[in-house]
């Protein structure tokens, strides 16, 4: 079961402090939505709004077509996996995740082959029996995962589910997740602060800050076209070249005003956009590539960060032409 | 209805019960009492009415002020006696006694919390009688040519006292002190402190909530009991309870009991105020 | 050092069983009194107690008023707790330092409190008088050991029982209540031993059906008698296998 969710400019204020500000966002049947931010941001608020464990100061909530106000959280077609899970200690896996089914009157029988059905889909086939206590972190989330779908809701809600995973396990979560998602077809909305799980899992990452909506759109769209500076150094690192009436540090470089955008992957010795000779501070190796600190000769306080090949040799000290081989310009923060 | 008063809603209905409970059974007791500290007796029968006598007659009738002085003298003995004895045992099973035993330990040491109050008191009152445990053993070694005359006396009260107190100390003590970070003493060893420096800058500051609350306790108890001093402190001089119970039983004077009743209590109140700053009553 | 302070353990733990020897021993005394010299071992003055109908009425009476009345004290603490744990209510502050304050209060003025009320409206004494007073004195016990033990882990696991469809009253009976049962134990427990072994509040609210330590009290009257000490004896071995029965079961698993 899926439904969509239409939040209609949606406020949370306590006391003077305002956690979400006129917050509008339509998400479709089926879609795969991260909520991505910093701490603070409003994501968990969000999400708690949408759950029903808070009521908003301002606006409305539709799921399905169906205003939400007033409705308790055990009467939403939203379950949430929690970000401590939550489960239950003295109830087996099976009662764990059987428990929506009972609370909603299903017999016993018909409940435990479903909570064993659904415990084979996150891969715990043959561990109905167990408690809690006797699994490891990535099988508890996963025991959250199957108790919050046994109830088949029409969204499913994630508070940052893999945040206490190492990160091996969280990216084969990531995985697994984005596979049942794709299975059930369920409207998934999951929170999190970690841009690169959200680039991994979701068909749309909305980007909130300070109770806000910053950008919001599919990963490639975030991350290279950027409709905010906040944006483009929230979803990964970027050199910024303040740019006032076609004048940077660097020289002329193009003509406008604003912050020039350049992430460090798009800097080399070739490209469309000469940034002129600087000099190598020093060299890191990353793994997939060298992470490099360069002073421009024009402006040497102004460092740019590039990535290099793995391959490349370079002594500190050495002089070089760079060249951006794309770019943005946005609009500098006031 | 909003979710925020629906979850008010049933936040009342579950605390009312407890709460009308406590107003009813105990609140209501309370003011019904201090009213009647007000009333006089006339003959057998009780006067409603707004007379301070009973309170007039206890601060200026010697005999039924001694009795809070010593009620008073009493729990300020038992109580800095018993947090003497009680803290270097609940220390050395902290600390002396391996970990897989402490709690057999500390089991040991409150058992006999568990035998009955009045049959706790009447125990002593076999050891410390005239032909007791004590008298018989001493007289037996040759210690005394004459038996002591130690029950029915106020030691025998304080004795029985300090025996209950003790095991309660060690008790809320040791809770405390196996709180404490073994890294704090670490620290302070580290930066050159002795033992004994590192007992008295670190680790007494740092059980200090649960000492004045013990300590708090006790004298709560100590100076509300009636049957301790009762068995085991002879008629020669009455603490406060025991005067209280007196004019109940005798006389039938429960204006008057009811007077001493909220002295006593405003003496309770007296001790909270003092030991607040550091009381931790939630956490016993 | 060390052997002082084994030495100073060793005559604490004396002084802490020293009565507790003298009355079991000589509740086997074959003689009328419970003194030195133990003049042999009888089990006659068990028969005595055992045999004795007022005093395992009294018994009755005392086990009779300490589970209903712990029961009562159990249900009405773990709601309020559930409620100021849970609810933001306005002056929840001022509710916990109520539902808290008869700890405070000796046992005596309870009692006196009570009996100023039971006289004035008419109320006869019985052992649902003492009752009362006993859950008034057990209430405050059993909302501080409920409310303490209500944590963060509880908070989520009654959030995810009520997303999951839970009605409130389920939240309380399949998840709140089966998660906190080593607490709620011990809160029962304690009450239970607090109540049966309470002497003034009995003494003072009751009439003709008296409860065990009442009972005790007026066979002290007539003194000293291995009768006493086989009851004291009888009561401290209750008591005793029922902790450590607690201690080995739920106490154990709790931790």
């Amino acid at each position: 079961m899926t439904a969509a969710v239409s939040i209609q400019s949606l406020s949370q204020r306590y006391g003077t402090a305002t956690a979400l500000d006129t917050v509008s966002l339509e998400i479709e049947a089926g879609e795969f939505i991260v909520l991505l931010g910093p701490s603070g941001c409003g994501k968990t608020t969000l999400l708690n709004l949408i759950g029903g464990f808070a009521e908003p100061t301002e606006g409305r909530i539709l799921i399905g077509g169906r205003d939400m106000a007033g409705v308790p959280p055990k009467n939403r077609p939203t379950t949430t996996v929690f970000q401590d899970y939550a489960l239950f200690p003295h109830m087996t896996l099976r009662d764990n995740v059987a428990f929506g089914l009972k609370m909603r009157g299903i017999a016993a029988p018909a409940r435990a082959a479903k909570a064993d059905a659904m415990l084979t889909l996150v891969g715990l086939q043959g561990r109905s029996e167990r408690r809690p206590h006797e699994l490891s972190g990535g099988q508890r989330q996963r025991v959250a995962l199957a108790r919050a779908l046994a109830v088949d809701p029409d969204v499913l809600l994630l508070d940052e589910p893999l945040g206490a995973l190492d990160m091996k396990l969280r990216r084969q979560m990531q995985d697994e997740l984005k596979a049942i998602q794709a299975k059930l077809g369920t409207t998934f909305i999951h929170v999190t602060h970690d841009q690169e799980e959200a680039m991994a899992i979701a068909d749309r990452i909305v980007l909130m800050n300070a109770g806000r909506i910053e950008d919001a759109g599919p990963p490639a769209e975030v991350y290279l076209r950027p409709k905010t500076l906040f944006t483009a150094s929230f979803m990964g690192e970027v050199n910024r070249i303040p740019l006032t009436a076609g004048q940077t540090p660097l020289g002329p470089l193009l003509s406008g005003t604003g912050t020039l955008v350049i992430r460090p992957e798009a800097i080399s010795t070739s490209g469309p956009l000469a940034l002129g000779p600087a000099r190598l501070i020093d060299l890191a190796f990353f793994g997939g590539y060298q992470r490099a600190r360069f002073a421009p000769r024009a402006a040497p306080d102004l460092v740019l960060t590039a990535h290099l090949p793995q391959a490349t040799h370079l002594d500190p000290g050495t002089e070089l032409p760079l060249f951006a081989t794309s770019h943005l310009l946005l609009e500098t923060d006031p | 209805m909003t979710l925020a008063a629906r979850e008010r809603r049933l936040g009342w209905g579950l605390v009312a019960p407890a709460l009308l409970w406590t107003l009813a059974f105990f609140v209501l007791p309370f003011v019904a009492m201090l009213a009647l500290s007000f009333a006089r007796m006339e003959g057998r029968e009780v006067v409603a009415g707004f007379d301070p006598g009973n309170y007039i007659r206890f601060f200026t009738d010697w005999t039924l002020f001694k009795a809070l002085v010593t009620s008073l003298e009493i729990t300020a003995v038992v109580t800095v006696v018993s947090l003497i004895l009680a803290y270097p045992l609940a220390a050395i099973i902290a600390f002396r006694v391996p970990q897989r035993w402490q709690r057999l330990a500390l089991l040991l040491a409150v058992l006999p919390f568990w035998t009955s109050y009045v049959v706790r008191s009447y125990s002593w009152l076999l050891v410390l009688g005239q032909n007791g445990v004590v008298n018989k053993t001493l007289l037996w070694a040759g210690l005394i040519a004459e038996p002591l005359e130690i029950a029915a006396t106020r030691t025998a009260t304080i004795i029985g006292f300090v025996h209950f107190f003790v095991m309660l100390l060690t008790l809320t003590i040791y809770a405390n002190l196996i709180q404490l970070s073994p890294n704090y003493a670490r620290a302070a060893q580290d930066l050159g402190a002795g033992r004994i420096a590192t007992f008295i800058h670190v680790i007494l500051p740092l059980t200090l909530p649960g000492v004045v609350t013990g300590a708090f306790l006790t004298f709560v108890l100590c100076i509300g009991d009636y049957i301790t001093p009762q068995i085991l402190g002879g008629n020669n001089e009455l603490t406060l309870p025991q005067l209280i119970m007196l004019q109940l039983g005798r006389s039938g004077n429960f204006p008057l009991a009811s007077a001493l009743s909220v002295i006593l209590m405003a003496v309770v109140t007296l001790a909270y105020a003092a030991s607040a700053r550091w009381l931790r009553l939630d956490r016993l | 050092m060390r052997a002082l302070t084994w030495a100073y353990m060793a005559a604490l733990y004396a002084f802490i069983f020293l009565p507790v020897a003298v009355l079991v021993t000589f509740s086997f005394q074959d003689g009328r009194l419970p003194v030195p010299p133990l003049q042999g071992v009888s089990l006659r003055w068990y028969e005595t107690v055992l045999s004795d109908r007022n005093l395992m009425a009294a018994l009755g009476n005392s086990l009779l008023v300490a589970v209903v009345s712990s029961t009562a004290a159990l249900f009405l603490g773990f709601l309020a707790a559930h409620a100021l744990a849970r609810v933001r209510l306005p002056g929840s502050v001022l509710m916990r330092g109520l539902l808290i304050a008869p700890m405070t209060v000796s046992y005596l003025i309870i009692a006196l409190g009570l009996l100023t009320v039971f006289n004035q409206t008419g109320i006869r004494l019985s052992l649902w008088t003492a009752g009362i007073g006993h859950v008034v004195i057990n209430l405050p016990l059993c909302f501080a050991i409920t409310y303490a033990a209500m944590g963060d882990q509880q908070r989520s696991a009654e959030r995810a029982a009520r997303d999951l469809g839970a009605s409130d009253w389920q939240v309380l009976a399949h998840v709140s209540a089966p998660m906190l049962a080593p607490a709620l134990a011990a809160a029962f427990f304690l009450s239970v031993t607090f109540s049966w072994d309470e002497f003034i509040i009995a003494f003072l609210l009751t009439r003709f059906d008296v409860t065990l330590p009442v009972e005790i009290w007026s066979m002290l009257r007539s003194g000293l008698s291995p009768a006493t000490n086989a009851i004291g004896s009888l009561v401290f071995l209750v008591s005793v296998s029922l902790v450590i029965a607690l201690e080995l079961t739920i106490f154990r698993r709790a931790r």
